[in-house]
């Protein structure tokens, strides 16, 4: 039957798989934050549905879904109901260009484990659409009229604004490397070798995209759209059930869509020295190829958790000033190496040696004489009690 | 009232050195930290306790439901001086006297009703007691299903006493000094050894 192995309905059946896969692996993925929370703090998490707490998950989606449908009699009605829409619906378009297993551009016939394979713009659709997930973020927390929701709102559109830039830059580098914007590409001229992935030429890149992804995708210590101490929720405060279910499944797809991103442009996608290597696929390479890329993806995923439980928030002007200061300035000396080892021809090993000189050479700098800046303080002895 | 200028003193930030400029060997050092907690928790070393199933070992000297102790002829101990009630800040022990009955005191609690709801359980009637007749035990999961049922009169706070000493958890003695004649013999109760 022609239809079966028409691309189209081939793209339909997978986007379908997917969309049904992301909220379970997401309600899941929840399910291992808390279990991760808990085990950190020395405690031992949810574990009173199911053996092990392992039905908890289905619990939780069961009371989003069956919980009162609360709106205040204040809000928007239409963009308060379109927000979390957008909130999901952008972080799963962006899904749609990224590899979640085997992909062989030599062989265009095979079974590609992505939704649109061969999409030569791709990580350019993955930012244009990322970048749309900020809507949601504004448009809930404007169309919530609460002042809560709106300063976290504003904070968002802020951070998120600013972190695109170093994301976008710091993988520019390795799309120069490569010389195409194409995730397939990208992963099969790393996949060459365990010393052509793109992180021993660009770790200070990497590095950069991951900090500005944490931004991006809201976790900590970046999460300040939604720090509970200050902002109560948030711009989700006015949100309940299964709305804000769905900003919380736009969130993890987000994480889970950058996850994919690190390992791919930086970590060598599917690749591994030894196990899956370029060429003809058979049935146990595909099965490996995908394996690796979601174990490199969880590893990136436990790693965000940790971190979450490691490092205190930002406070807000740290983190502009990380990425006005810190990340834009590194990211584009970057770029200019890699066109300068572009344009020459030089060896991708001398961008190694500017990126290392990229992470030792500022803090150097900055722990010199323009490390120690002078602060007020308040003197809380002599001049305060002589004038009383 | 705005700050004055001489009450503003200018501080150098301690300067960081190369390493921590760096930033990511501290995030590392968290990070390790972090996971020496999760690989403890993951081998067993996790604090918390499965209440329903485990019932929690509280010290002897906790204030829950309260007692009206016996003597060592099973008569309430109590002698109706309205201490306990005078001392109680909710005002929840409400007492009526009457002649007692043995030769050995004036009085008797006639009727003895204390409301464990208005009760805050701050231990002053334990303290105020003469004669260490009313205590506070151990008992912490205390439901009822009516206001009514929560008003423990004399029969029920003396079934509290021989449910905890026949249970051996007797409450520590929070007050220990010249005690009256009703309950001089049964002042033997020993604190628990603080080792």
């Amino acid at each position: 039957m022609a239809i079966f192995s028409h691309p189209m309905f081939i793209a339909f059946v997978v986007s379908v798989l997917v969309i049904a896969a992301i909220p379970g692996i997401c309600s899941y993925l929840i399910f291992a934050e808390r279990k991760i929370a808990a085990w950190v703090q020395d405690r031992i998490g949810p574990n009173r549905v199911g053996p092990w707490g392992l039905f908890q998950p289905i619990a939780d989606g069961l009371k989003f879904l069956f919980k009162e449908q609360v709106v205040p009699n204040h809000v928007n009605k239409v963009i308060y109901f379109l927000a979390p829409a957008i909130a999901v619906l952008t972080t799963l378009l962006a899904f749609a260009v990224v590899p979640f297993g085997s992909t062989n551009t030599q062989n265009p016939e095979e079974f590609q484990w992505m939704i649109a394979p061969g999409v030569d713009i791709g990580i350019l659709f993955i930012f244009a659409v990322g970048s749309l997930a900020v809507y949601a973020i504004i448009l809930g927390g404007w169309a919530s009229n609460n002042k809560y929701s709106f300063l976290g709102a504003l904070r968002s559109s802020a951070q998120v604004i600013s972190y695109e830039i170093p994301l976008g830059m710091s993988i520019l580098g390795v799309v120069l490397l490569t010389g195409s914007l194409n995730l397939e590409r990208i992963i099969e001229h790393q996949a060459q070798g365990f010393f052509h992935w793109n992180v021993w030429y660009q770790p200070m890149a990497f590095l950069i995209f991951w900090l500005a992804a944490l931004a991006e995708t809201n976790r900590l210590p970046f999460d300040l759209p939604e720090c509970e101490q200050e902002l109560i929720g948030g711009f989700h405060t006015e949100y309940s059930a299964m709305k804000f279910g769905m900003f919380f499944l736009g969130e993890y797809t987000h994480m889970i869509t950058v996850s994919f991103l690190l390992s791919i442009l930086f970590l060598g996608g599917w690749h591994f020295p030894g196990l899956t290597t370029l060429g003809p696929n058979t049935a146990g390479s595909v099965a490996l190829k995908f394996i690796v890329l979601f174990g490199k993806m969880s590893l990136f995923i436990l790693l965000i958790m940790m971190i979450r439980w490691t490092l205190p928030r930002f406070r807000f002007d740290q983190l502009m000033g990380l990425a006005w200061k810190v990340l834009i300035p590194l990211a584009l000396v970057n770029l200019v190496a890699a066109m300068f080892v572009k344009h020459y021809d030089a060896s991708p090993w001398w961008l190694t040696l500017v990126n290392v000189g990229l992470f030792f050479v500022p803090a150097w700098w900055a722990s010199g004489p323009i490390g120690s800046m002078r602060r007020p303080v308040r003197e809380v002895g002599v001049g305060a009690a002589a004038r009383v | 009232m705005p700050m004055q200028a001489q009450d503003v003193r200018w501080v150098k930030e301690p300067r960081l050195s190369l390493m921590d400029r760096l930033y990511l060997p501290s995030v590392v050092d968290g990070i390790l930290t972090t996971g020496k907690h999760l690989v403890k928790t993951l081998r067993g070393g996790e604090f918390t306790q499965q209440f329903p199933e485990v019932e929690p070992k509280l010290p002897s000297h906790y204030r829950g439901v309260h007692r009206l102790n016996r003597d060592e002829q099973g008569r309430v101990k109590c002698v109706a001086c309205y201490l306990c009630s005078t001392a109680c800040p909710a005002h929840c022990i409400d007492i009526v006297a009457a002649p007692s009955p043995w030769p050995d005191r004036e009085k008797y609690p006639e009727m003895f009703v204390l409301d464990e709801l208005r009760c805050i359980y701050c231990g002053m009637c334990e303290e105020a007691c003469p004669v260490d007749a009313i205590e506070l035990t151990t008992l912490y999961d205390l439901t009822g299903l009516s206001r009514q049922e929560m008003l423990f009169d004399k029969e029920k706070l003396l079934s509290v006493y021989d449910q905890t000493t026949q249970a051996g958890t007797d409450p520590a003695r929070t007050h220990r000094g010249q005690l009256g004649p009703a309950s001089e013999k049964a002042a033997d109760v020993r604190l628990p050894n603080p080792q």
